[in-house]
């Protein structure tokens, strides 16, 4: 059992405010990651919550347990750096049964633990190297079985996989995964990179700028972001969004006339969207496709495409000058510099007022 | 025509011999000092200098018969590890919270603390001899040992808190996760890691509080004056004894020379590297 409770958290250094009123819950068995831009404040919002920095006001809570005042040593959380910051100077063997040697744990029992998850980790054969005889991953390996050999309350992990090449961040994400089903533990887990997110997580955090964005699961997110930022930061390649401005209300949809010259009918409403207001459609790749034959379309021009092989995407630009990428078969011809006319699936559109925030969609609301 | 591999070798071997002319230049005084202390006191003034001459033993028993020798290199090796222990208690939790707990006033605090090896220490003899006399300690180890630490504080704060820098911070953090307390994550992580650098560091110290002569030969007379004090007794009162002065310099080097050549490797992983990286 581990829940965590964040409460108006806030965190300052010298004056300049870093985190900016965080309120969280961590459910038993979660895997819940923080993901947003570099700078944003997830490194920081861990360290609060593992205690390395110390609170400016808010509370921490675990398993009901005000712990905002506990020092790390005593929080019972465990951590995998970015660094992985292994001792150096101790054998793998060592690494991973250092934080039972200071509890005092009864020395065969330790030994038992540590080689339990060293075989759960394939690291039996390295147990008495000293880190630097390993490789990146491995190490990274070692960090995550110091940390299981404890069996904290809480797994933290800061950004784990970043130092690591594409193959083996792929591998390693895997194992992650499979390691959250197998201990069933708490894990909260940090990373600027989305796919990470998408695929990691049961509830993602979108932080930005020391503030949470929304809060949900992968999917719920990629296809309810409650903002332009949210909307922006999911899916790869990104969202596309185009301005316009609202010409016709009326209940359960709304009339859309964009910039780049197109008239749209979207079954998004509010109370407060009145005609005339700015707005931004946001469409994703995969939610354009070539218009057919008298389909009204938006006009574009193709700009160069990037061939995956089983997609291509291809990028193109409005006639208002606005970005737009389309996910296309994989063995079309590049359609470099060519007229396209793309047609917009209303009931795939997004739409977001002035302020960003995103008007809810009669129909998705409705499932 | 030279080919590349013969021009190359032909360097190296320049380089070398460059290396060994400049590595004798520097060595010369000692070896010279040394050979001095095997001449008798007509040779060592002989000009031209004398390379070849009959060894003899005459000033090394001269010595032994006028003084003791043990009791000064005591003296030297009680104070010189006492001073280098207490300064190395001092600045390693200094060094710490500087190194880890950095604030605006770290680098000014570094820089003030190196500044005052810029007074000359005469500049303080007065105050300090009035305080060593009026508290008793003139002429005591402990004195010694008090001054010491308090001049080699600044260079080892300062060289600790270098070799703690190069500690990456998460390892400690780690360690704290791990449950370790303040004192355990001191002594059996952060003391380990840079356990090169914190020699040398001791070594330096160790050679710097040895070859200290001006408090030496101010605050002591004969219960607690180290070697650098009978160096100096055998200079100028009864004029100048070139082959005894080698002799008793000879003897006073010897310990500390050894010593770092013993530890020399030691010495020049800690200088060349961080313990980590
Ligand atoms: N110890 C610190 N002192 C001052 N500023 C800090 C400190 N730690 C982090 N910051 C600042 O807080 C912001 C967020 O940092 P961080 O949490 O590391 O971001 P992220 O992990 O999301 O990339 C950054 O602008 C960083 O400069
Ligand atoms: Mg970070």
């Amino acid at each position: 059992m581990a829940t965590l409770k964040l409460k108006n958290l806030k965190k300052g250094f010298e004056g300049l405010q870093i985190i900016k009123g965080i309120d969280l819950e961590v459910l038993d068995k979660e895997f819940v990651v923080f993901v947003g831009p570099s700078g944003c404040g997830k490194s920081t919002l861990l360290r609060l919550i593992a205690g390395l920095e110390d609170v400016s006001s808010g509370h921490i809570e675990l398993d009901g347990r005000d712990i905002t005042e506990v020092s790390p040593a005593k929080r019972d959380l465990a951590m995998v750096f970015q660094t992985y910051a292994l001792y150096p100077h101790m054998t793998v063997r060592k690494n991973m049964s250092f934080a039972l040697d200071l509890a005092g744990g009864d020395k065969a029992e330790v030994q038992r633990k540590v080689d339990d998850a060293a075989r759960i980790l394939e690291l039996t054969p390295l147990l008495d190297r000293k880190p630097r005889q390993l490789s990146g991953g491995q190490r990274q390996r070692v960090a995550i079985g110091r940390a299981i050999v404890r069996n904290p309350k809480i797994f933290l992990f800061d950004e784990p996989l970043s130092n690591l090449d594409a193959a083996l961040r792929v591998q390693m994400r895997l194992e992650l995964a499979r390691l959250h089903q197998e201990l069933q533990a708490t894990m909260i887990y940090v990373t600027h990179d989305q796919v990470e997110a998408m695929t990691l997580a049961n509830k993602v955090v979108v932080l930005n700028g020391g503030r949470i964005e929304q809060v949900g699961s992968p999917l719920e997110l990629y296809h309810h972001p409650a903002n332009l930022f949210v909307a922006g930061f999911l899916g790869t390649p990104k969202m596309a969004f185009l301005k316009g401005k609202v010409s016709a209300v009326d209940t359960g949809g709304c009339e859309v006339s964009l910039d780049a010259g197109l008239q749209l009918a979207l079954p998004h409403s509010s109370a407060a969207l009145k005609v005339g207001d700015p707005v931004t459609l946001g469409i994703r790749p995969e939610h354009l496709e070539l218009a057919t034959a008298g389909q009204p379309g938006l006009s574009v021009t193709a700009d160069v495409s990037e061939r995956l092989g089983s997609d291509t995407f291809c990028h193109v630009l409005a006639d208002s000058g606005e970005p737009l990428t389309v996910r296309l078969r994989g063995d079309l011809n590049n359609p470099y510099g060519q007229r396209l006319q793309l047609h917009l699936g209303a009931e795939h559109c997004h739409l977001f007022d002035a302020n960003g925030d995103a008007v809810s969609h009669a129909l998705r609301a409705a499932a | 025509m030279m080919t590349l591999k013969q021009s190359r070798r032909l360097q190296s071997v320049a380089l070398g011999g460059l290396s060994w002319l400049i590595a004798l230049l520097i060595f010369f005084p000692i070896l010279w000092m040394v050979l001095t202390s095997f001449k008798t006191e007509i040779d060592a003034f002989a000009t031209p200098p004398l390379f070849f001459f009959h060894p003899t033993l005459e000033n090394y028993i001269h010595i032994q018969e006028r003084s003791d020798y043990l009791h000064f290199a005591w003296n030297s090796i009680a104070i010189s590890f006492s001073a280098t222990i207490l300064c190395l208690l001092i600045a390693v939790p200094a060094a710490y919270s500087m190194a880890f707990y950095e604030t605006k006033r770290t680098k000014q605090t570094l820089l003030w603390m190196l500044s005052t090896k810029m007074l000359p220490p005469v500049g303080v003899l007065m105050p300090i001899y009035l305080l060593a006399k009026g508290t008793g300690l003139l002429d005591t180890k402990l004195a010694l040992i008090i001054i010491y630490t308090l001049v080699n504080l600044p260079i080892v704060v300062w060289m600790v808190y270098t070799y703690f820098k190069d500690v990456p911070r998460d390892i400690l953090e780690a360690a704290r996760l791990d449950g370790a307390t303040l004192l355990q994550e001191m002594l059996r992580v952060l003391l380990p890691i840079s356990k090169g650098g914190l020699a040398s560091t001791a070594l330096l110290s160790l050679i710097l509080c040895w070859n200290e002569a001006f408090w030496s030969l101010n605050l002591s007379s004969s219960q607690a004056a180290p070697l650098t004090a009978l160096i100096a007794s055998y200079s100028s009162p009864e004029g100048l004894f070139w082959a005894k002065l080698s002799a008793v310099s000879t003897l006073a080097c010897a310990p500390i020379l050894i010593f770092g050549w013993i530890s020399q490797k030691q010495l020049v992983r800690g200088l060349s590297f961080g313990a980590v990286k």
